[in-house]
């Protein structure tokens, strides 16, 4: 019996690896820090009303946030990783299989657990009030697509300590993912991690579609829409298109794994390529999803410091509708040496390289908006003026990528580590921070300090160009991606230390913003007015932190940057105007959506280790949850005027 | 302010239910890629049958087109409910929802015997691509019939308790939207998948 007990636990948990043991030994004292200070300081019940069971888009934007913070400290840490591994040639630092695992867990964490949650952060903090709207569409079912987020990334991470971790890339490609070469639970972990928080997602993209659709306030025109809400609507169109995809093919992987099917293995007459070809129907759209909310944030920032309206709004719009159409016609550049013959290839390469117009357009306008304008060098502006090089080179080299005869050559190449990197970092994450240190005050009612945000700015730069440039060199001198280390004759030595330092000045930049936000919480200079950038968008109007009913009365919109007209209108009569209160009508908070993917999560986990049982158990409890919320008929109640009243009162407003 | 506050409520709702209905279409377009990249999966796969087992064997004429004709029915009987409901008659419009779902287990349980059938037979999910396509398919528009069935019960109960309201009459049409699309499904199911296997 002891022995069964030891056996099992043996291959339950990851062993063998003092790195592992010393996770194993934080994540324990972690936990326990944590109940110890909840309980020490009688914080069980707050935890649950305020944040466990919120239906706020506030709260839950910054619960995104903190989460996708967490995962891109876990990303990061497997970056550097695997930059120590191939500083030097013949390294052993880490051993191959593990640092399979590390690019793998690295690639899936940066993309789905960490872009992602931080993009749906801005969805959630965001689009409401910019469109002048008291909550998203549907606030339950916003809960439930954070919860089912968080709990997937829980589940994907456990493999980190429990089972052990997948190791078959970021997009698990059969046969390598299939059960002949992945047996181990690593890549069931991958698959229901993947596969929970992905439904999230889904659920997302229809919740703020229909946010913006149907909850503009009066007078709002679909072409009065601040650029960032225009972007988040381009963004979940393809998100409602891409998802099903994703959710398929790792239904399919699943059924393959599990039912010892042959969809994607060659004896039973499966076809891999299909596999390659469906993840990639949605991880090419999946890069726009990410890139598109980050442009729209450019273009609020950029219009905000240079203080003057964007340049070229329609064009701004069309081309944003473009990318979010064509990006559905991409997908097979990511394997143009698949044998698909020339007609196809270059059908696929005139679309990848017809994205770059578009693109080139958004551009041009963030530059004519600052021309001639007074720019503001503020932390948000110099994230922006910084990306736009940083994305310059990265399309340049994406167009390269997309020669289809030329990509023979780069393919898989450290070259296109380099391109992806450009585009997703100096794109996406440089946008995401941009909007981090300009709602910053929204969410929280303080700014971050400006010199550690210098410091951190010029670290991340430098460090970005240090460690990628020299990647591109690796790649035309033949360097691939995925190995784990390389012999002394290849010459490629001296350019891998380069790259490995510019990482960790990356690394340094992440300290530094970390200990901004400390900073911040404790000396951070308050924001009194809720307007601290002089801003032109409704989000702007309210106090910030705003109440949790948003506007104690709903603006009625007549063009464009609404919140600049009603300044200009305020200045010219010089009165201010008195708005009668009625009461707000708001959903209540709810346990479900907490509840219900605990069971997912649980469902998942059965699934992972094949245990029938839990995993009937899990989605035996999901469905109770859903009938639960079904026969729940008191959802919502009014906040009298009398609260509002108070409320706009202590924030220093007059109704 | 009585008055006010109740006829907020009023607007709200209906604001409210029309933009559950809307939402609900766009989650029906999210389900049409779903079941189209299956529909692909199966294309590609049709003629990987590596052992030569195809489907023109195993694939009844008689099951499947009486599945296919109970389905139908299904669909014309959940909108008869929906008619009933317009015209604001509960009793009617319970008594086809139970028809509609007494009709879902009736198809739900013949597509059970037919895999029986086939396994036993020697089709199983792992015999070739060609039927892990097969059965991946067919039991993904199965499992949606299935949830379809137990959602249907859920809210003749809660119409029962509540009666014809604008919360209840937003949950029926929903299901019925959800119950003629699976029925759309079907259709190109029926024909791509048996009549195409048959030929």
């Amino acid at each position: 019996m002891l022995d069964k007990l030891k056996d099992f636990s043996s291959h339950f948990f990851v062993t063998g690896e003092p790195m592992i043991y010393g996770a194993d030994v934080a994540i324990l004292l972690t936990l326990a820090g944590i109940i110890f200070v909840l309980t020490y300081l009688k914080k069980w019940k707050w935890l649950w009303r305020e944040w466990l069971t919120t239906v706020d888009h506030k709260k839950i934007g910054i619960m995104y946030m903190l989460s996708s913070l967490l995962m891109l400290f876990r990303g990061g840490v497997d970056a550097l990783l695997m930059r120590m591994q191939l500083a030097f040639p013949q390294w052993h630092f880490l051993d191959s299989n593990h640092y399979n695992e590390i690019f793998t867990t690295h690639g899936t964490i940066m993309i789905l657990f960490m872009a992602m949650p931080l993009m749906f952060a801005f969805f959630n903090i965001v689009v409401p009030l910019q469109i002048g709207a008291r909550d998203v569409a549907y606030p339950f079912l916003n809960a439930v697509s954070f919860w089912l987020f968080f709990f997937g990334a829980m589940l994907f991470n456990l493999s980190f300590v429990i089972g052990g971790s997948p190791d078959a890339g970021w997009l698990s490609y059969p046969p390598l993912s299939g059960m002949q070469f992945s047996p181990g639970p690593g890549q069931d972990f991958y698959i229901w991690g993947i596969q929970i928080s992905g439904i999230g997602s889904l659920a997302s993209g229809i919740n703020f579609i229909m946010t913006i659709l149907k909850m503009r306030a009066p007078g709002m025109k679909l072409m009065h829409m601040p650029l960032f809400t225009w972007s988040v609507l381009a963004s979940c169109i393809i998100i409602i298109f891409a998802f099903p995809v994703l959710t398929v093919t790792l239904a399919l992987l699943f059924i393959d794994r599990f039912f010892d099917g042959h969809l994607f293995t060659m004896t039973g007459g499966g076809n891999p390529m299909m596999y390659i070809n469906l993840i990639w129907m949605w991880g090419h759209p999946e890069v726009y999803i990410v890139v598109l909310p980050a442009f729209g944030i450019f273009s609020e920032i950029v219009a905000t410091f240079s203080q003057k309206k964007i340049f070229g709004y329609k064009s701004m719009v069309f081309s944003m509708m473009i990318i979010s159409v064509l990006s559905y016609f991409t997908w097979v550049h990511h394997f143009f040496t698949m044998g698909a013959g020339a007609n196809v290839n270059v059908f696929f390469a005139i679309t990848t390289m017809a994205i770059g117009i578009p693109t080139g357009v958004k551009v041009f306008n963030w530059l004519f908006t600052m021309f001639r304008g007074r720019i503001q060098m503020t932390q948000p502006m110099l994230w922006t003026i910084a990306f736009i090089p940083c994305f310059v080179v990265g399309g340049a080299t994406g167009v390269m990528l997309s020669a289809a005869p030329a990509d023979y050559q780069y393919h898989n190449s450290y070259f296109l580590v380099a391109h992806f990197h450009q585009v997703l970092i100096g794109g996406v994450v440089f946008g995401f921070f941009a909007g981090l240190y300009y709602w910053w005050p929204k969410m929280f009612g303080f700014k971050l300090n400006d010199r550690l945000g210098k410091w951190a700015f010029w670290t991340w730069n430098i460090g970005f160009y240090v460690c990628f440039m020299p990647q591109y060199a690796l790649g035309f001198m033949g360097m691939t991606r995925r190995i784990y280390t390389y012999d002394f004759d290849m010459g490629w030595g001296p350019l891998n230390v380069i790259s490995t330092v510019g990482a960790f000045f990356m690394g340094i930049g992440f300290i530094f913003q970390a200990w901004q936000i400390l900073h911040g919480i404790k000396y951070g200079e308050r924001d009194v007015t809720g307007d601290p950038w002089n801003g032109r968008t409704l989000e702007w109007s309210i106090p910030s932190p705003p109440p949790h009913y948003n506007f104690a009365v709903i603006p009625t919109v007549t063009g464009q940057d609404a919140w600049w007209t009603i300044k200009e209108e305020r200045k010219k009569k010089k009165a201010k105007e008195t708005a009668a209160f009625s009461p707000i009508h708001m959903p209540k908070n709810s346990g479900i959506p907490f509840i219900m993917s605990i069971f997912w999560f649980i469902a998942g986990f059965g699934l992972t280790f094949h245990w029938v049982w839990v995993a009937i158990f899990g989605l035996t409890g999901v469905g109770a949850c859903l009938l639960a919320r079904s026969f729940q008929y008191n959802s919502d109640y009014y906040i009298p005027v009398d609260e509002i009243q108070h409320t706009e009162d202590s924030v220093g407003r007059v109704g | 302010m009585a008055y006010a506050t109740a006829h907020h409520e009023e607007h709200h709702h209906e604001h409210d239910e029309e933009i559950k209905v809307m939402g609900f279409w766009i989650f029906l377009v999210t389900d049409c890629i779903l079941f189209g990249a299956l529909f692909a999966t199966y294309a590609v796969l049709v003629n990987h049958t590596a052992g030569g087992l195809t489907g023109k064997e195993f694939f009844e004429v008689p099951g499947f087109v009486s599945e296919t004709f109970i389905l139908l029915t299904s669909s014309f009987t959940s909108g008869l409910a929906v008619l009933s409901m317009h015209k604001g008659k509960i009793k009617p419009l319970i008594g086809w929802l139970i028809v509609t779902l007494l009709l879902g287990v009736c198809f739900v349980g013949l597509e059970i015997h037919e895999f029986q059938t086939m396994v036993h037979e020697g089709a199983t999910i792992s015999t070739s691509a060609f039927f892990t396509a097969f059965y991946t398919l067919v039991s993904t528009h199965g499992l949606h019939v299935s949830v379809g069935i137990i959602w249907m019960i859920s809210i003749t109960i809660q119409l029962k308790r509540y009666g014809i309201t604008s919360v209840t009459k937003r949950k029926v049409t929903i299901i019925s939207l959800y119950w003629h699309f699976l029925d759309a499904v079907w259709i190109f199911l029926y024909t791509v998948v048996y009549l195409m296997g048959v030929m």
